[in-house]
This record gives C-alpha cells, sequence and structure tokens, in this order.
C-alpha cells in the first residue's frame, strides 16, 4: 500500500470517534449540570458532600492512574492526601498567596515528599509494594498524630490547641456553594492533566511497563523514571486534593484520614473501573454519597464497606474494567433488549 | 558488526554460556541449537536482563555491556520475545511509535517512519485499531515493526515464528530477509524452524551446552555431523 494511502486512512480515524463525541456531551453536560444545576438542588449538607466526593474523586484519580495504567498497587494514597491536606493548610496559615497558587504548591510539595518517601518502593512491586505503601501510610499518620495539623499557632506546626482558626477559602469562592463549584472546576483540570499524561508520551510508556516490564525496557523505556513519574503524578494530583480537603472542612484532624481508609479506597477505585477516567468519578460517589444515602435513609453507614467488599468481589470475578465501563455497556444491552421487544410485535405483523 | 569474546554467564551451578567466542559480520544471522543451548539467554545478555560473569560484547565498536539495558534500544539494538509482547491496549500505530519515541531518531521524522515500518512489515488492518483485536499473525508484525522502526542497528528475533500456520511464516520470512537492506540493521534470527532460518539467513551459528560447535554457511552447517549429533544425540544414547 502507497504510504499517502496510508496516511490519509490515519488522519481520518484519528479525528473524534463517535465514542469520543458521545463521551464530550456527556462531560459538558454533567459539568454544566454540576456548576448550576447542583447548587440550587442541593441543601448545603449535601453540597458539602458532593464537594468531598469531588475531592475524593481527585485522589482516587491519582490512585486510578497507579493501579490502572502502571499496575502499581499503592495502600497509602489517603495518607498522601492526608500529606497534602497539612501542607495546603500550612500555605494558608503562613502565607497571603493567592489560592491557586496554594493548590499548585500543595501539589507541588506534596510531589516531592510522597516521591522521595516512595522512592524506596520503587524497588519492589505487587503485593509487597502494596504492603512497603500501607506502612509508610501508618508511619506518615503516627508523624500526623504527634504534630496535628496547622490551624493557626505559632511556630512551624501551627497548631494552637485553644484558639484553632478555619482554614482560608479562595476569595471567589467563601461560601459552600461557590466552593464546590471552585472544586470541580479544579478536579476538572486534574482529570484534563491526567488524560493529557494518557494521550502523550508517558501515557504509552506506562502501556508499555503495564504490560511487560522487560519488553518495555528493551523498547527504551527507562522504567524506573517512568514509574516515578507516575507516583508524582499521582502524590501531585493528591496532594491539591488534600489542600482542597482542608478549605472544604476549614479544620483539620488526625481522625479523618485513618490508614485504612487507603484500603477502603483501593477497593472503591477498583469498582469504579481503573481503566478509564469515569471510574475515579464513580469511586467518589461511592465512597462518599452512598454512606450519606445510607444515612439518611436511616441505615447504618457503616454498610457500604460490606457492600465495596461484595462489589470488589464481583469486578474481579466479572467485570475486571469495573462500573464505569459495564454500567453502560449493560444500558446499551438493556437498550437494545427494549427496543427489539418493541419492534418485535411490528415486525411479525408485517410478516403475516 | 558484533564481536563476542569469552562471553560466560553462570547461573549457580549452571553455565548457559561458557567462554562463548563467536562474530556476527552483517545481513541476516542464524542462531540455532537444541533447547537449553543458551540461546534465549545470549539474547538475555545482549539485552541487559543477564549480568555475564566474563567476556565482553563489542557492537559496531561500542561497549554494549556498559549501557544500562533502556540505553541499549537508544543505541539500536531491538529485539522481540518468544512469547509476543505487542502492548494490546494501544493502537498499532502507538505501539510502533512508542518505540521510535525512546529511540534516537528526530521526532519530526515520527510518523514517516513509523507508517514506513507499518507498511515494510506488511500490516493490513487500519494503524489506528488496537492491538487487542488482532490475530497472531498481525500481532507478530506489530512486533517487528516494533523491532525495525527508525533506525535499528541491531535487530534480535527470537523464535518470531512460533505459532504461526506455514504460509504466514513464509510471509515472515521475506520480511525478515528484508531487514538488513531495507532498515539498515544486522539481524540475528533464533528459530527452530529450519527451513526459516535457511531461507532467511545466509550464515547459521549452532550453540549446544552454552559453547559454538559450528558456524559457516547455512546449508553447510546445517549438514555438519557435530550439529546432527547435537540435535540427535550422540550414538551411545541413539
Amino acid at each position: 500500500m502507497e504510504a499517502s494511502g496510508v496516511l490519509t486512512r490515519l488522519g481520518s480515524s484519528m479525528r473524534l470517534s463517535r465514542g469520543d463525541r458521545i463521551q464530550v456531551a456527556v462531560i459538558a453536560a454533567l459539568l454544566v449540570f454540576a456548576l448550576l444545576g447542583l447548587p440550587q438542588l442541593l441543601s448545603l449538607y449535601w453540597i458539602d458532600i458532593f464537594t468531598t466526593a469531588a475531592i475524593f474523586a481527585i485522589a482516587s484519580l491519582g490512585l486510578g492512574l497507579l493501579v490502572g495504567r502502571v499496575g502499581m498497587i499503592s495502600l497509602g494514597q489517603v495518607a498522601v492526601l492526608a500529606l497534602g491536606a497539612w501542607v495546603g493548610a500550612k500555605l494558608c496559615f503562613s502565607t497571603s498567596l493567592p489560592y491557586p497558587i496554594v493548590l499548585l504548591l500543595s501539589g507541588v510539595i506534596t510531589m516531592l515528599l510522597g516521591t522521595l518517601i516512595g522512592l524506596p518502593a520503587l524497588r519492589v512491586s505487587g503485593l509487597y509494594l502494596a504492603l512497603v505503601t500501607l506502612m509508610l501510610a501508618g508511619a506518615i499518620n503516627v508523624v500526623l498524630t504527634q504534630i496535628n495539623f496547622p490551624n493557626g499557632g505559632k511556630g512551624f506546626l501551627g497548631f494552637d490547641e485553644l484558639y484553632p482558626g478555619s482554614i482560608r477559602r479562595p476569595s471567589i469562592a467563601v461560601s459552600d456553594p461557590s466552593f464546590f463549584r471552585y472544586t470541580v472546576i479544579v478536579a476538572l483540570l486534574m482529570f484534563a492533566l491526567a488524560l493529557w499524561h494518557l494521550r502523550s508520551k508517558p501515557g504509552r510508556a506506562w502501556a508499555a511497563i503495564r504490560q511487560s516490564e522487560p519488553a518495555a525496557l528493551t523498547a527504551g523505556v527507562n522504567v524506573t523514571l517512568y514509574k516515578m513519574w507516575a507516583f508524582a503524578l499521582a502524590s501531585f494530583v493528591t496532594g491539591v486534593a488534600g489542600a482542597l480537603f482542608g478549605s472544604s472542612s476549614l479544620k483539620l484532624y488526625n481522625y479523618e484520614f485513618p490508614t485504612q481508609q487507603s484500603i477502603v479506597l483501593f477497593a472503591v477505585v477498583l469498582m469504579g473501573g481503573i481503566y478509564t477516567l469515569w471510574g475515579a468519578i464513580i469511586a467518589g460517589a461511592l465512597l462518599w454519597i452512598l454512606p450519606a444515602l445510607f444515612t439518611i435513609w436511616g441505615i447504618n453507614a457503616e454498610i457500604p464497606t460490606i457492600l465495596f467488599g461484595i462489589g470488589v468481589l464481583q469486578v474481579l470475578t466479572t467485570a475486571p474494567a469495573g462500573i464505569a465501563y459495564q454500567f453502560p455497556h449493560d444500558m446499551m444491552r438493556l437498550g437494545k433488549l427494549l427496543y427489539r421487544l418493541i419492534r418485535r410485535p411490528a415486525a411479525t405483523a408485517g410478516s403475516t | 558488526m558484533i564481536e563476542i569474546e569469552n562471553l560466560t554467564v553462570h547461573f549457580g551451578g549452571v553455565v548457559p554460556l561458557d567462554a562463548l567466542t563467536i562474530t556476527f559480520e552483517s545481513g541476516t544471522c542464524g542462531l540455532i541449537g537444541p533447547n537449553g543451548a543458551g540461546k534465549t539467554t545470549f539474547f538475555n545478555v545482549l539485552s541487559g536482563f543477564v549480568r555475564p560473569s566474563a567476556g565482553s560484547v563489542h557492537a559496531f565498536g561500542d561497549d554494549l555491556l556498559a549501557m544500562p539495558h533502556f540505553r541499549r534500544a537508544r543505541w539500536g539494538l531491538r529485539r522481540t520475545f518468544q512469547t509476543e509482547q505487542a502492548i494490546e491496549e494501544l493502537s498499532i500505530y502507538e505501539n510502533v511509535a512508542m518505540v521510535h519515541e525512546h529511540s534516537a531518531s528526530s521526532r519530526s521524522a515520527r510518523r514517516q517512519d513509523v507508517l514506513g515500518a507499518i507498511d515494510f512489515v506488511g500490516i493490513e488492518p487500519d494503524p489506528a485499531t488496537k492491538v487487542a483485536t488482532l490475530g497472531a499473525r498481525d500481532r507478530r508484525l506489530v512486533e517487528v515493526a516494533r523491532a525495525v522502526v527508525g533506525k535499528p542497528r541491531v535487530v534480535l528475533l527470537d523464535e518470531p515464528a512460533a505459532g504461526l500456520p506455514d504460509e504466514e511464516t513464509t510471509h515472515l520470512a521475506g520480511v525478515i530477509q528484508a531487514i538488513p537492506d531495507h532498515m539498515g540493521a544486522l539481524v540475528i534470527l533464533v528459530d527452530h524452524d529450519m527451513s526459516l532460518v535457511s531461507a532467511c539467513c545466509g550464515v547459521t551459528s549452532v550453540l549446544d551446552f552454552g559453547a559454538l560447535i559450528a558456524s559457516g554457511p547455512t546449508a553447510q552447517v546445517l549438514r555438519d555431523e557435530r550439529v546432527m549429533r547435537a540435535y540427535l544425540g550422540t550414538e551411545e544414547f541413539v
């Protein structure tokens, strides 16, 4: 075949496919609804829940990248979130930097700390990597229990037991509904950052690593560098999420970041689906909106943890791509089924 | 040209390569031998997965053993594996392009080089097709395209025809034969399919128990008495 023929063929196939166009439309609709509709419809209680869900969607995004795209299991992502929250609170109290800069710096500092702490972990993989990250998360938790979160006190640690202050929010988003909108926009930027990575050189290198490390090495991929890059990116977005979490809840306490929460996060990320970015949004919703609903319905809010266990089992045995893949797939099948049910009588009537 | 001198590998008490001295001049060179002769270990030393306990490897004057493994790809060393390793979640184009991205070739030539390599191996489906949806033949060809894209200097093919039906092996033989002229690389082919080796390789070397037992024009080597004995066993055992 002529090279020019291949070129035109490739050109036509690289335009937005039908699936891509549907996704863009769904994203736009959801975004308009989240920014304009939700804050009007929801009570302040629910806005708070949705804000937290959006923040955890960002953390899930980081974890999903590690697990789904590179094949690295981290059981310490909530500790990284706590790290980001600490750095964000510290910056909010000690500096008067514009809020976007606070977010950016929280991300970068968490990225440096997270990568530094995680560096030795890159030598191991699989179950052992998971174990090491879990232990590191425990260690971070112990340290944070000792030093507490900054709340406007004096000194480097900035902790004041008697007169705790509130962590500031951006001046354009002080009220809860506007801070929710702000969080959604930041989440969108984080998802865009991840998507940009996945569609370019690092994304392809990660795909190679996940398929086979020896094959990636012979293809010239510096496996250690790209693993570290994934770790850094995940820490960055989680750090930004942590800073948002601080501003969302105004005051931070250690019990909000229990070590076992990382394991639950891992479970919901698996359930949401690790091979698409939609999975992270579903994970955030599962982790926060579902328990809140249960509470409203008068069901024990601990029940979701049991459901997540069953959910992970279901995902591992029947739907490895998670809810993000399974749900549209099932809906499509249901649609086809309904379509056939409606069409069939007409078709039989026509043939007789 | 690759010059290997005195190459020795120890795995505990096992010696898969025993003071191997061998030279590959140019074109497509065959490397055959019974199972366990050390062929794959030899490739693993060249790729950097196995560290030899002694010996040297010089490729076109450069000391290959001094480079970290991912650097060797940048230098121009390429390889395919016995089990096919094309990346399922990427398209044909991306599979080949990602190798190009990590090679020394320039970015501006990428599109041309990648489509050229896909064209060269004769993959028919649209380059935007995901590899996961391809059959065994096309996946193999994607791997070969990955191995020849850009400016390869040495291409190691480890049983590329394993599991392929005859007519597809014939197509693959044509592709392999054309690599030295079209891509300017030295090819070392390991395979148990003697018709493939005869069709592709002007010269062939034979390993047995980690040492070179014969080397020369392929037809001559395949008739060599020591080679027959290595494959069939000695008379005492027959």
